[in-house]
């Protein structure tokens, strides 16, 4: 990790870095949110910088502070070798209004890293194509990783479809809980048929 | 009898065409690991595919919240359960950059020797299992029988075959056995030899090659924006491996190579885990070299070893330690730390948020295989749906990794 990039992300962003620390040789940024998806792209295009890997992105949630939650993102240099954090302060005390930018503009690893932060701790990042939840299932209630959520919490069992003469069918909805449908696929035929006759 | 060739195009007669849907998984006897790919398929190419994982969560960066720092080791080998060892010291060296203690260097080389055994042991099953399911049953049952025998030396150390939770914070549960050094230089020369034997028989299969060669392919810059990392990055060309990149353990004192691919396919991707293997015992042989038959393995600190059993039952003090060290746990400072280690499927990185009392804030582990599955989609976008397997196989999903 480089202490540069620290100066480097302040000299051009005076007013977008709250806090910085290289505890234990981590550089640690604290941005502002407003500033998230600007600072990144930055991080990414800089020369200096050259921040071509997302690695990790996830989210600390801290019941006692406000705002409640931390986004933390790890980037990492391939061709220079360095690291950096950044982190970001997001929501509220109980945790309803969790936003910030998304990055998947930037790097594609962001896109499931997202999801999977959402699912966990319900953060909402903004202007992502496709925020469904991925570890857990559509219809899970609450985020398991707030501290508020209680670890032996038992989830509602998801009911069964009514379907005049069938038993039991899988609790899917029309989506079956993917990004595309059958619903364009049934139009599909429609429109085939429309066009036969 | 109307001509064969003709025209199709000529044809007045048109057909109506609709994409099929198909769903392939949760569990499917072609797919390793509990994963499920709906695709959208016309004729056999795949127009679009959604994958879904998660059906192996088990809340594992929860569960890691409830209990001491010590009592994750038993979570983290859960997670990559073909090759845990690896977890197990990846975690124990985050807990200790946190700390801010370094184990002796005979620990140092025994992490190392049974990590590196570790990665033999998931690169022999991701080759296997790749060659079986594509219909050679001989390798995998040749290579499974070598994962064996390191799990041999796995039970003989640690007492466990799969689930070791050997790592400790400061060390390790036990010192190496007596016979360590001889069995392992035994099972590694047997390894070597089931890797020529299937290199041998797979190499020359025009049909292993075909169903590999140019299939899967993903570019360097598309690899690196997914996260990817180890051997699926390597296959790319992109020559990052942690234990060269940023050295930890003793790794800067070996000398090995970085095998790396060039077309970034699925048969890269294979020989890129072959190549590896031979790099593992390259190391282990020189770690078994210079690692001290005799001297200590855990850290001469109070706060994070247990005291001995003679002193916990003859002295108060020694009684007072371990109680404190069982029931309250390690006191890690407050703060937090990211540690990276690679794993066998890339950087496994650990984010542990400490608040100073005995039981962890957060434990994020960072793995590998979430951000690989994740490039699946782009990999089999537009092939055959017949390569999906061989495509998804080569990039050794993990379930317990992917989900937690």
């Amino acid at each position: 990790m480089s202490k540069a990039l620290i100066e480097l992300v302040k000299k051009n962003f005076p007013d977008a870095v709250l806090e910085s620390h290289s505890q234990l040789g981590d550089d640690t940024l604290v941005l502002a949110p407003g500033s998230w998806k600007e600072v990144c792209l930055f991080l990414k295009d800089n020369p200096q910088s050259d921040m071509n890997m997302l690695t990790d992105l996830t989210a600390v949630d801290y019941p006692d502070r406000d705002p409640r939650f931390e986004v933390v993102a790890h980037l990492y240099s391939l061709n220079r070798g360095h690291r950096l954090r950044l982190k970001a302060k997001v929501g509220d005390r109980d945790g309803e209004t969790v936003e910030i930018d998304t990055l998947t503009e930037l790097w594609a690893s962001a896109n499931w890293l997202e999801r999977e932060c959402f699912d966990m701790l319900g953060v909402k990042f903004l202007g992502h194509p496709d925020l469904r939840r991925i570890l857990t299932y559509p219809e899970f209630e609450g985020h398991p990783l707030r501290k508020d959520y209680p670890a032996e919490k038992i989830q509602p069992l998801v009911q069964y479809r009514d379907e005049p003469n069938i038993d039991k069918v899988a609790p899917f909805g029309v989506d079956e809980g993917m990004s595309f449908g059958r619903q364009t696929h049934k139009r599909g035929i429609e429109d085939d048929d429309s066009r036969m006759n | 009898m109307e001509p064969l060739d003709q025209e199709l195009d000529a044809s007045e007669l048109e057909l109506p065409t609709e994409p099929m849907l198909l769903n392939v998984g949760p569990a499917h006897p072609a797919m390793h690991g509990t994963v499920r790919i709906v695709m959208e398929l016309s004729g056999e190419i795949i127009e679009r595919c959604d994958v879904q994982v998660g059906y192996l969560h088990r809340g594992f960066e929860k569960m890691c919240e409830r209990g001491t720092w010590t009592q994750v080791f038993p979570y983290v080998d859960r997670c990559n359960y073909v090759s845990p060892m690896l977890n197990n010291v990846g975690f124990a060296l985050a807990c200790e950059k946190l700390l801010g203690i370094t184990v002796p260097e005979r620990c140092q080389w025994y992490r190392m020797i049974l990590g590196e055994l570790a990665r033999m042991s998931d690169h022999l099953t991701c080759d296997g299992a790749m060659a079986m399911e594509l219909g050679a049953f001989t390798p995998f049952l040749w290579m499974i029988k070598g994962r064996e025998m390191v799990w041999e030396i796995m039970e003989e150390e640690t007492g466990a075959r799969l689930t070791h939770s050997f790592g400790r914070v400061g060390g390790m549960a036990a010192p190496p056995t007596e016979g360590f050094k001889e069995h392992t230089r035994a099972v590694v020369k047997h390894i070597m030899s089931i890797i020529d034997e299937v290199e041998r028989l797979l190499l020359g299969n025009r049909i292993f090659l075909d169903r590999l060669e140019n299939v899967g392919v993903i570019s360097a810059e598309d690899a690196i924006s997914l996260g990817w990392t180890g051997p699926c990055l390597r296959a790319s060309g992109v020559p990052y491996d942690v234990r060269k990149a940023h050295p930890y353990l003793k790794y800067g004192e070996v000398d090995f190579d970085v095998p790396v691919g060039s077309a970034s396919d699925s048969f890269d991707r294979f020989m890129v885990r072959l190549a590896e293997m031979r790099q593992s015992a390259r190391i282990i042989e020189q770690c078994l070299e210079r690692m001290a038959d005799k001297g200590p393995v855990n850290v001469d600190d109070p706060r994070v070893i247990l005291p001995a059993k003679e002193e916990v039952y003859n002295s108060i003090e020694g009684t007072i330690q371990h109680f404190k060290i069982i029931m309250e746990g390690l006191k890690l400072p407050a703060g937090e730390v990211y540690s990276y280690t690679e794993g066998g499927n890339g950087e496994l990185g650990f984010y542990l948020v400490s608040d100073g009392s005995g039981t962890p804030h957060r434990v994020r582990i960072r793995p590998p295989c979430f951000l690989i599955t994740a490039g699946l989609e782009r990999v089999i976008t537009g092939q055959m749906m017949a390569d999906v397997v061989p495509s998804f196989g080569s990039l050794n999903m993990i379930g317990g990794e992917c989900d937690r």
